[in-house]
């Protein structure tokens, strides 16, 4: 995976949940195309066509929170979300979404000081976000070795094959 | 070390560890259900190991989406059959087990002081019997499938100190929407909540269940409550495994503890998290005016026969009212089969609501019992998100079960205490 990113923000707010992100309506769609056209749609409508060119999603405290549904962070990654940045994140959705390869930081900070529309550059393993609108620039908390390693290799079962492969 | 840091040690071959350690535990159970499962199964075939790493540890359980409302759902269950057959796994099916949560303690599936991840959120639920357990995601439990470990970061823990004894129809539902109410639904994140106290000392294991699976409703890793005579009550005759030492599984006098909590019970009243936000809590009697159109009494939260007398009692020699569809589930065969025993079934039939078989049912939106737009619904399950139970232009209250059967004979949201001072 690209450790290195630049994309457009969608903001959204506090305490978004994973029934918001993915009501549990779809969890028996298996498809990751399908679960993403219902991404955020109880929030925004549109949210699937908007995100679709590829987009950085910022949300503020304890993002995703709720359901363990993987099928959240799934939804978000087919829908064109490169990652998801936020002051800080449920724990469950924050390990799912590492484990897919969906990257996400947590920086304090990042929900005053970014609006819809900005664009932003993302460094993963330097944890430094730059917003290129603003001309600011931030340090996120850094992601440890360990999950640098999954996202390198683009998720969880990636890396696990890998590792089992180099036995 | 306190109970949470004294098994995360133990799982990972370590001495001691400290809070915000990187640890890499064995697992000692893992559960997956039919929403989460197929996921978790297709991630696993991926991985390239044929067998998981031991069959008498991993359980499915199919819940959700029980029995099967759509061919989608009937396609996922078929995948769960077929993986546990291939892999010779523990599974629960249609009619023989029910919700997960109440199935893993009820079939001896949970041991004091092991490790256990599930892939479903309210996985902490097991806390209540000593035991280290949180919800992962499908991706983590194929991993899990795979090498029969999990890295963990050792959580800080927050004390949650109870006193005193609850009134009449005030309950452990109460307490912990209390807590949470306090606490902010982020207010636990990453976090691990010990839950003690003479209050705790004297709750059955379903009140303890309770408190424990609404822990990740304030964000926390796990719930914990140390184990004693009561959980070995409630283990005897369930599982053949060796218990430990129950000495070994409390916290150290000197424990370490981010913060400790205080809450007195003797004068707390019925709680309500109203729309859309479980921290939204307020005492029911200033909740206001709110008429419903559905009841719900049932979930993992508060499913279990304990919670069904306390309905039943509450609604026995009464009619549901006309504008009110009402629905129990229990929360396990085990359970609905008590409760059919004990007349229960009588007195929720007589009184107009409907029983239904033992699953999630509408606490997900995902199966039975759906609100359309505008409808209100109280309910004793664990979440009152936008869009949680259907429309997302419905509403949705948690309360106890005392307090949703009084709800469902007035037809508006009421203090249990107050419809028996009625009759």
């Amino acid at each position: 995976m690209n450790m290195k990113i630049k994309g457009k923000v969608i903001k959204f707010g506090n305490n978004i949940d994973t029934d918001v992100i993915l009501p549990g309506k779809y969890l028996i769609l298996v498809d990751p195309y399908e679960l993403a056209k219902h991404a955020l749609e109880s929030l925004d409508p549109a949210f699937p066509e908007k995100a679709k060119k590829g987009v950085i999603l910022v949300g503020g405290k304890n993002f995703g929170c709720g359901s363990s549904r993987e099928q959240a962070p799934l939804a978000l990654k087919y829908t064109g979300v490169k990652c998801v940045l936020a002051e800080s994140f449920a724990r469950i959705f924050f390990r799912n979404a590492i484990n897919i390869g969906l990257p996400v930081i947590e920086c304090k900070g990042i929900s005053d000081a970014v609006e819809t529309g900005d664009e932003l550059s993302v460094d993963f393993e330097a944890g430094k976000i730059e917003n290129i609108s603003r001309g600011k620039s931030f340090q996120a908390n850094k992601l440890p070795p360990l999950i640098l390693e999954i996202l390198s290799d683009g998720g969880l079962i990636e890396n696990l094959r890998r590792r089992i492969n180099k036995k | 070390m306190n109970i949470t840091e004294k098994i995360l040690a133990k799982a990972s071959g370590k001495k001691t560890v400290h809070p915000r350690e990187i640890v890499d535990a064995n697992v000692d159970m893992v559960m997956v259900h039919d929403l989460t499962g197929p996921l978790a199964v297709e991630a696993f075939k991926k991985i390239g190991v044929q067998k998981v790493w031991d069959n008498q540890k991993v359980v499915v359980i199919l819940d959700h989406q029980v029995p099967a409302e759509s061919v989608k759902a009937a396609e996922l269950h078929k995948t769960m059959r077929q993986f546990a057959k291939d892999q010779k796994l523990r599974i629960y099916d249609v009619g023989r087990g029910g919700i997960c949560h109440q199935v893993m303690p009820e079939k001896g599936h949970v041991v004091p002081g092991t490790v256990i991840v599930g892939a479903d959120s309210h996985t902490c639920t097991y806390g209540a019997f000593g035991a280290f357990a949180t919800g992962i995601g499908s991706t983590e439990a194929a991993a899990v499938f795979a090498t029969g470990k999990i890295w963990l970061k050792v959580p800080e823990a927050i004390k949650v100190n109870v006193t005193g004894q609850f009134q009449k129809y005030v309950t452990p539902k109460d307490l912990i929407l209390s807590i949470i109410g306090r606490m902010g639904v982020d207010g636990a994140i990453y976090k691990s909540a010990e839950f003690t106290g003479p209050t705790i000392k004297s709750m059955s294991m379903a009140g303890r269940m309770t408190l424990c699976n609404m822990a990740v409703e304030m964000g926390a890793k796990n719930g914990i409550v140390e184990p004693d005579e009561t959980t070995r009550k409630f283990l005897e005759g369930r599982t053949s495994k060796a218990l430990p030492n129950f000495e070994s599984l409390k916290s150290d006098k000197d424990a370490v503890y981010e913060r400790t909590m205080q809450f007195d019970v003797s004068s707390m009243e019925p709680q309500v998290a109203c729309p859309s936000s479980v921290d939204n809590v307020k005492p029911v009697s200033e909740v206001g005016n709110v008429p419903i159109e559905q009841a719900f009494i049932g979930s993992c939260t508060n499913g279990r026969i304990e919670d069904l007398r306390l309905a039943a009692q509450v609604l026995k020699g009464e009619r549901v009212k006309d504008t009110v569809r009402t629905l129990v589930i229990p929360a396990s065969q085990e359970v609905y089969r008590q409760a059919l025993n004990e007349g229960l079934m009588e007195i929720f039939t007589d009184a107009g609501a409907m029983v239904c078989g033992s699953a999630c049912g509408p606490c997900l939106g995902g199966h039975i019992g759906l609100l359309a737009a505008g409808e209100v619904c109280v309910s004793t399950s664990n979440r009152n998100f936008i869009g949680r139970m259907g429309s997302t232009q419905a509403s949705v209250y948690l309360a106890s079960p005392a307090t949703v059967a009084a709800s469902a004979v007035t037809g508006k949201i009421t203090d249990p205490r107050k419809l028996e001072a009625k009759a």
